[in-house]
């Protein structure tokens, strides 16, 4: 396939974004939703025939699938070794995320033809969505360190753009500018550890990169033997880089900014915040992947810890919220806790390399099922006009379509066989069984804290209580939504059901080599037997109502308490930004503008004017005066000269 | 091509606009002089890139001399490199928008006009002297009707600040001069020329000396830290265009000046102040970003942000690497841009709302959406954005200050790259504000959007940003063979 064809997947939407953006809400407001549609639809089926063409076709040379650059242009030059290249890099990896990426975003363009209609600025929601899409695409497709990070900023600023959709909400704007500040800090890390890596290795090239740092060069080896705070530069350079991905990807500490960045619109949620965006981390992290392994393990076990706490952790405050969508945002948290450290177990090639493959392969699975879970979200938020688990309860009946493929989007997550869930999350734990077993049992303790509060969500909006309307008169006529709305939820569903089967060993692996995953039954039954008992203790406490849970959390009260409020993580930041860095640093730095710096000059002009206040009274213009300074003056010089003298 | 016709142009709509009768007349003469410019720079690039192309490989071109003042040796020498260029088109484009954004002017309307083009003709000389002593003469032409512009057009304490901003570029100015002296009557031939004086070689012990006097005299100009106070006060107090000449043109008069002659002409000075100058900019870059943290006043906001940016040109040239030194040219010419559309947007809203604190707006992106947007471009290209100029030019600098591989001066460019989270915070507060939200006051809500002037400025100052976002190579590749020609002399005073 030629360049120029590829390089249409992320311009068509790139198009789309300036069309709508410039002349959308004036001339295009009717059609720009099919506007936007029709160049995903276009996108997409690019993608898809690209990624047939990479994978069956021409990408694989002697078994092994190529990393291929195309159409690859200097945009900006700093030395004859260092530039930022702008260019299409084609390897599993990538193709398998435009894949993704234009698929979920076509569903959530096709959705929110239904959802956000009637909406002011239609066109402009379209415009953002087009533009998230097209950095997204640039993102995956990137050749070079610092391309990514040029995207890495724009689908950044697409997010804020888009949770903040809702301006005049001031929830939703002080949000968006928290998702946007603090991965803005995260990226600070990923910008040094560019900049260390880059000048360590004299390339910004992700492919002469990795070539450089994985093999006996004078480049590694420099950067193995400098030191600085006892951790070498590769070191520096890597556990930096993966700082800007956990920021993105809202690991532990800088994961704050997801729950709050449900105040967006539902689809934008699916999207940015649960299928393609937040997974940027681990595709960076498996971008760099063999320099993590075979350079730096160090780092990368640093990537596996990070990983398994995160999930752990937000699974834990999973069980404990109320607003559905905050449910789905840490249990996407926990998710891609379970992708960092299936890379940070993984090692390199062969069967060494399942870690890599898994996390791959969950990442996938994951996208579908999200993507699935909060588009059926959205349709219950549509229906019952609240995110509050209170407000809902027996839906089933009135929400027939939603109802089937949310309970399949949960069986797919909480990893029952056979659906995708299973086969991905199996990978992992495998993989982790092999490498560490601490991990592994924490991991397999999430699966169990994963299958419960999914289903203690799925029960609660579709069981529990009888659904009673707040104002009937305009919920009886209101059906449960258009067919644009549940067309993307039938097809996702089949997806979620069915990407299990994919044998995706054989496309995506750590060293292009096709890798055969066997199918350990003995490590398969403990997660599924954990996952069943969530299920269970879930239906025992919310299928109907009773007062178990209550009982529960009393049981448990600090802890629950502690997890409602999401551990005080939020007010621990808080506190250091507010007390600390305002305090501290920005008040006393206008203080010191405004008192000495400024007080500086302005008590020179004061000195002056003083000064010559003083003086002004020595030009008088009185004769007299001035006779009797000349005399006072000849006589002082008088006594000089004569002391002088003797 | 004729450079002189760069200040002649200017100069001619000057006098034209005090012969003509009505605001009317003043208003379309200085339209018409300022599209003339913006296509005589055009025309200069053109004219620029053909020789370059050709192989022309002077180091300036379009040279011309001519005796001014036999007796002191001083020439009218005027020629061209990349970096003026850049610096004369930045000019050519804030000029033309500052006269469109100051269409209702009702007040001495003639007046106005001519001191801003009086003003534009003393940048342009500026930038193409190469001379020292004509370029101190074009420089004080472009510091006195800065004064009454304010005095005058101004706002809030604008006597005060009229008066701060004008003594303190007086005294850079001076500063300026003893330095220029000391170049003068120590370089052994006593020239003014600059090209002679670069291939001449001042002793060391008076490199020494002058260095501070330049550095700090056009540091002045570049705010750099501590000298920097006029600046918010000078903003803010200004007119709206003189808001856009001061942080767009003013302040690169001051970065110019410390790369073209303090650094190009004193290496060795800039070598053994090295580590103050970098010292001094970060601190500028980090300070101004936290100062600006604090600011209610839109104005205040842009004007302290300016100071946190313009530490980013003299980082870079502090850094003494070629790529250091395109950033730090590329952060110029972006800043320029960058700051006259703020600060053109936030004219457009004092004008209708008649208030510059933040807490007092909200909502506005409903009401006037193309201001809002326009708000938005400047916020987002202010903190950094990939896609509009600012991120090129950071950038570059970035890059070109790891080069130099001392780790103090690392650690110096790690604090510097902090700021783009500090620059995040202050700007998505102030867009959060004044755009975002429920509208506050019930009397806005009938304000209208942008007129065509101002929509014809913006998109103008817009498309230059955005292209040079997009497609910064072809800016890179303007400045780098003057970036050379200054590094050659830096590495020639041997290191």
């Amino acid at each position: 396939m030629s360049a120029s064809i590829i390089a249409l997947i992320p311009l068509v939407p790139l198009a789309s974004f300036l069309l709508l953006g410039l002349f959308g809400r004036k001339y295009l407001s009717a059609i720009s939703g099919w506007i936007g549609t029709l160049s995903l639809m276009f996108s997409a089926g690019l993608s898809l025939v690209t990624a047939y063409n990479y994978f069956f076709v021409s990408g694989k040379v002697n078994g092994v699938y190529q990393q291929i650059t195309l159409a690859k242009f200097t945009w900006l030059a700093f030395s004859p070794e260092v530039s930022i290249d702008m260019g299409l890099f084609l390897d599993p990896i990538s193709m398998m995320m435009i894949v993704i990426v234009t698929f979920i975003s076509l569903m959530v363009h096709i959705y929110s033809l239904g959802y956000m209609k009637g909406e002011e600025r239609f066109a402009t929601y379209y415009a953002f969505l087009s533009l998230f899409t097209f950095s997204m695409l640039g993102l995956v497709l990137s050749c070079n360190i610092f391309q990514i990070y040029m995207f890495w900023e724009l689908v950044g600023v697409s997010s804020y753009l888009l949770i903040s959709f809702y301006f005049d909400r001031p929830s939703a704007v002080a949000a968006s500018k928290k998702a946007f500040i603090v991965t803005r800090f995260a990226d600070l890390g990923f910008l040094i550890g560019i900049l260390i890596l880059a000048f360590g290795a004299h390339t910004l090239d992700f492919k002469t990169l990795i070539e450089k740092l994985t093999t006996a060069t004078p480049e590694l080896h420099g950067m193995i033997s400098s030191s600085f705070l006892g951790l070498s530069a590769l070191t520096w350079g890597l556990l930096l880089v993966f700082a800007g991905g956990a920021g993105k990807s809202a690991m532990f500490p800088l994961h704050i900014w997801l729950p709050d960045a449900m105040e967006g619109p539902t689809p934008v949620s699916a999207l940015i915040h649960a299928a393609t965006m937040v997974v940027a981390g681990v595709y960076l992290v498996a971008r760099l992947f063999p320099v993590f392994v075979m350079s730096c393990p160090g780092a990368l076990q640093v990537v596996a810890y990070v990983g398994i706490f995160s999930s752990l952790f937000a699974a834990v405050i999973a069980c404990t919220q109320t607003d559905i969508k905050r449910v789905l945002a840490y249990s996407t948290m926990s998710q891609i806790g379970y992708m960092m450290f299936a890379l940070g177990v993984s090692g390199y090639s062969g069967e060494g390399g399942l870690g890599f493959t898994a996390s791959m392969f969950h990442l996938f699975t994951h996208a579908m099922f999200k993507a699935l879970l909060f588009l059926g979200a959205g349709s219950v938020i549509h229906y019952v006009h609240s995110n509050e688990m209170k407000d809902m309860g027996g839906l089933r009946k009135y929400m027939p379509v939603t109802h089937i493929t949310f309970l399949i989007a949960c069986l797919a997550i909480a990893g029952v066989p056979p659906f995708s869930g299973f086969f991905s999350k199996e990978e992992i734990l495998t993989a982790a069984y092999h490498s560490n077993k601490a991990i592994y049992m924490i991991a397999l303790f999430t699966a169990g804290l994963t299958a419960f509060y999914m289903f203690r969500l799925y029960f609660s909006i579709f069981w529990n209580k009888e659904y009673h309307a707040h104002d009937e008169s305009t919920d009886a006529h209101h059906g449960e939504a258009p067919w644009t709305m549940k067309l993307p939820l039938l097809l996702l569903s089949i997806l979620a059901f069915a990407a299990g089967f994919v044998p995706f060993g054989q496309f995506v692996s750590s060293d292009g080599h096709p890798l055969a995953s066997e199918f350990h039954l003995a490590l398969a039954i403990p997660p599924v037997v954990i996952g069943l008992l969530g299920i269970i203790l879930a239906l025992v406490m919310y299928r109907g109502q009773n007062n178990l849970s209550e009982k529960v959390s009393g049981l448990f009260s600090y802890l629950y308490q502690a997890a409602y409020r999401k551990f005080y993580i939020d007010e621990i930041y808080l506190f250091i930004t507010r007390k600390v860095i305002f305090n501290l640093i920005a008040v006393p730095s206008a203080w010191v503008d405004k008192n000495l710096v400024d007080g500086a000059v302005n008590l020179s002009a004061s000195m002056t004017g003083e000064t010559s206040e003083l003086i002004k009274g020595w030009q008088s213009g009185k004769m007299q005066q001035y006779a009797i300074w000349f005399f006072a003056g000849v006589i002082g010089l008088v006594i000089m000269f004569v002391c002088m003298w003797y | 091509m004729v450079l002189s016709f760069l200040v002649f142009v200017p100069l001619v709509t000057a006098i034209v606009i005090l012969l003509c009768r009505s605001a009317g007349q003043v208003r379309l003469a200085a339209l018409t002089g300022s599209l003339l410019q913006l296509g005589l720079t055009a025309f200069l690039l053109l004219a620029y890139t053909n020789e370059r192309q050709a192989g022309n490989t002077d180091q300036m071109l379009f040279q011309y001399r001519t005796i001014w003042f036999a007796p002191l040796n001083i020439q009218y020498h005027v020629g061209v490199d990349g970096i003026s260029v850049a610096m004369i088109l930045l000019t050519a484009f804030i000029v033309l928008a500052g006269v469109l954004v100051s269409w209702k002017i009702e007040n001495l309307t003639k007046e106005f006009f001519f001191l801003l083009l009086l003003l534009s003709a003393g940048a342009y000389g500026f930038f193409i002297s190469l001379d020292l002593f004509v370029l101190f003469f074009f420089l004080e032409i472009a510091v006195i009707p800065k004064y009454l512009l304010i005095g005058i057009w101004g706002s809030g304490r604008k006597e005060y600040s009229a008066t701060k901003l004008a003594l303190m570029l007086m005294g850079g100015s001076a500063l300026v001069f003893v330095g220029i002296l000391g170049v003068y009557y120590y370089n052994g031939s006593q020239t003014f020329d600059m090209l002679e004086l670069s291939k001449s070689h001042i002793p060391v012990a008076i490199q020494h000396f002058f260095f501070p006097f330049l550095f700090l005299g056009f540091g002045v100009f570049g705010a750099l830290f501590p000298f920097h106070t006029w600046v918010p006060d000078g903003h803010s107090s200004a007119p709206t265009s003189a808001s856009m000449f001061l942080a767009g043109i003013s302040m690169k008069l001051g970065g110019y000046g410390c790369l073209r002659v303090a650094t190009y002409l004193m290496p060795e000075g800039a070598h053994e102040y090295q580590s103050i100058i970098i010292l001094l900019a970060a601190i500028a870059i980090l300070y101004g970003a936290f100062a600006t943290m604090m600011q209610t006043d839109l104005k205040y906001i842009n004007a302290y942000s300016s100071v946190s940016h313009c530490g980013f040109v003299l980082l870079g040239i502090g850094m003494l690497t070629q790529t250091a030194i395109i950033g730090a040219v590329m952060q110029m010419v972006s800043h320029g841009l960058m700051t006259a559309l703020f600060f053109a947007a936030i004219g457009m809203l004092y004008e209708r709302t008649h208030t510059r604190a933040i807490e007092k707006m909200g909502g506005i992106l409903k009401l006037t959406p193309f201001i809002g947007t326009v708000f938005f471009i400047a916020g987002l290209c202010s903190l950094g954005l990939p896609g509009f100029s600012g991120f090129a030019a950071e950038m570059t600098v970035f890059m070109g200050a790891w080069q130099n591989t001392e780790i103090w001066y690392r650690i110096a460019t790690i604090a510097a790259c902090a700021s783009i989270v500090v620059t995040a915070v202050y700007i998505l507060r102030a867009l959060g504000k004044v755009m975002m939200g429920p509208v506050l006051d019930e009397q806005h809500a009938d304000i209208t959007d942008a007129g065509w002037n101002e929509k014809f400025a913006t998109v103008l100052l817009i498309v230059a940003i955005v292209f040079i976002g997009i497609a910064p190579i072809f800016l890179q590749h303007l400045i780098t063979p003057g970036a050379e020609a200054i590094m050659q002399n830096v590495s020639r005073a041997g290191f």
